[in-house]
């Protein structure tokens, strides 16, 4: 096993980019990433890319091929990482694998998703499949509405508020505001959040994620050869995932999601750190309640604590623990396939000290969260500058 | 585009869906519903023999969903939730309110009930839903 490096990272313009196609997207946060590392082409030596549902949405599957194609890599090893939300965490730990491994020294990571060429019910449907369609999507029961009936729980169990899940919405998107890569530049007031439409109570429109277009991409290294590269290599710590049931209902508790538990326990060993030695994470606000019960279980709080926390500003950025600096899902956006690779970007972005207006002054260990589905997947990874 | 096909996949699960029929493993005891090809603690290891539900529980999670997925596009809003059944498992499953409030921890019992009718085809599709007690 080799220490790896992220030597260089990329990413498009996320949003609604009805001027850009997944080609186009990929491209643009592909060639970022090589400039970014000041490496050629032909140094590639095998990229994964991770996507959830671009058959569906684009029509188009064989995504990793496309992607080596589109960047110019030819005739290297692709594979096409498909993991629901988690597609891009879980395409990031395999290339960690590959280098770590030393089957290969230089890799690619992309990932990628195209939504909006398709409208918001077609949406609802294709993004239903990370559930168990037999029993959830097969009902009609949608994601707004598992992760409903867990913050329901939630709330139900510690007394968690609305007005604690708006908190994490207006938080969020004040962070956004400062990313120019970021799909939303709005602030938001816990008003507007609590008056937004109901989508599947207790969450409204402004407590989900939006469907959205982008792209990330990230080049690996093993460590020993970083900085050839790079000035500012940034190691990988830790590199973990776990699963559980697709479906929500079969899980032991609805109130958090035990595949981040375990992840996150086997990360912290792995990397040798505790939860207080974290300075910045990006975690996996697909809905309000979901950062809610992240923070618990990543065991930054202990559970039915953290909704008053964020609520208070405790994770607010320049705080102690600033989390989803780059405004997360819910500000920044959420092209489910290129997530968990974006997190992974702005952690590196944090790290280097390159984060520009929302800068966290002395981040030193970083960290990212990538669920998929309603928790049958949960990928964490733990990143800190190589000096 | 997105349009799903579900009929297979519902007469593949008919026994389930319309009669409450899980299963259960002899190794260890823990009962299923829906049923499971393998049991979740035992693996390989576990022998698993069908089981008819009482359809009776009580509400361990619920919500209203007002977007919903083409299928259900003539339904909604309608109410989802989560069953803690009588013999141990939880389900997924529609709740009807039948003029009763519905909040965690009101018993239910399993019905009989339509659940869509297929826009091209006009079929009617049936599954158990809940409805208090």
């Amino acid at each position: 096993m080799r220490d790896v490096a992220i030597i260089g990272v990329g990413l498009s313009k996320f949003g609604e980019r009805w001027d850009s196609g997944i080609k186009e997207l990929m491209a643009e946060a592909g060639l970022m990433a090589l400039e970014d590392a000041n490496i050629s082409s032909n140094e590639i030596e095998m990229i994964f890319g991770g996507t959830m549902a671009s058959g569906r949405f684009m029509g188009q599957e064989h995504v990793a091929a496309l992607m080596s194609d589109q960047l110019g890599l030819n005739n290297i090893p692709a594979v096409r990482i498909e993991n629901a939300c988690a597609s891009g965490g879980s395409a990031l730990r395999l290339g960690y694998m590959a280098v770590s491994s030393g089957i290969h020294d230089i890799v690619v990571v992309g990932g990628v998703e195209k939504m909006t060429d398709v409208t918001a019910s077609e949406a609802t449907t294709a993004l239903g499949g990370a559930g168990d369609q037999e029993w959830e999507l097969f009902q009609g029961i949608t994601f707004p509405g598992l992760y409903a009936m867990m913050a329901k729980r939630h709330m139900h169990e510690y007394g968690t508020t609305e007005e604690m899940l708006a908190s994490v919405a207006v938080k969020n998107h004040a962070n956004a505001m400062k990313n120019k890569f970021a799909q939303f530049h709005k602030n938001l007031t816990i008003e507007e959040v609590m008056k937004s439409k109901v989508v599947s109570d207790p969450l409204k429109l402004l407590d989900c994620s939006p469907i959205s277009d982008g792209a990330a991409a990230i080049v690996l290294a093993p460590l020993d050869r970083a900085r050839k590269f790079n000035d500012t290599p940034i190691k990988i710590l830790a590199s973990t995932q776990a699963s559980d049931t697709l479906r929500l209902a079969e899980r032991d508790s609805l109130s958090g999601i035990k595949a981040t538990t375990i992840a996150a326990d086997k990360a912290y060993r792995q990397a040798k750190v505790t939860p207080k030695d974290i300075d910045i994470a990006e975690v996996h606000d697909c809905f309000t309640i979901a950062e809610i019960m992240a923070m618990e279980d990543l065991g930054f709080y202990k559970k039915g604590k953290a909704g008053k926390a964020i609520l208070d500003g405790e994770t607010a950025l320049g705080s102690k623990l600033s989390v989803n600096t780059s405004g997360g899902l819910k500000g920044c956006g959420h092209p489910v396939g290129a997530t968990g690779v974006k997190q992974a970007v702005e952690v590196v972005w944090q790290l280097r000290g390159d984060a520009g207006e929302r800068q966290v002054k002395g981040a030193n260990i970083g960290l990212t969260h990538n669920v998929g589905g309603s928790g049958a997947t949960s990928v964490v990874h733990i990143y800190k500058r190589a000096d | 585009m997105l349009m799903e096909k579900p009929s297979a996949g519902l007469w593949r699960k008919i026994k389930a869906r319309y009669n409450l029929v899980g299963n259960s493993c002899k190794t260890c005891g823990k009962a299923y519903f829906p049923p499971r090809i393998v049991c979740r603690k035992c693996g390989r290891e576990s022998k698993m023999e069908n089981k008819k539900f009482s359809g009776n529980g009580e509400v361990y999670s619920f919500t209203k969903i007002r977007v919903p997925p083409d299928t259900f596009k003539d339904e909604a809003p309608y109410i989802v939730g989560v069953v803690k059944l009588d013999e141990g498992p939880m389900v997924e499953g529609h709740i009807l309110e039948n003029g009763t409030e519905i909040k965690i921890g009101t018993k239910v019992r399993s019905a009989f009930r339509r659940m869509y009718v297929d826009g091209e085809e006009g079929l009617i599709y049936y599954h158990y839903k809940f409805e208090p007690v």
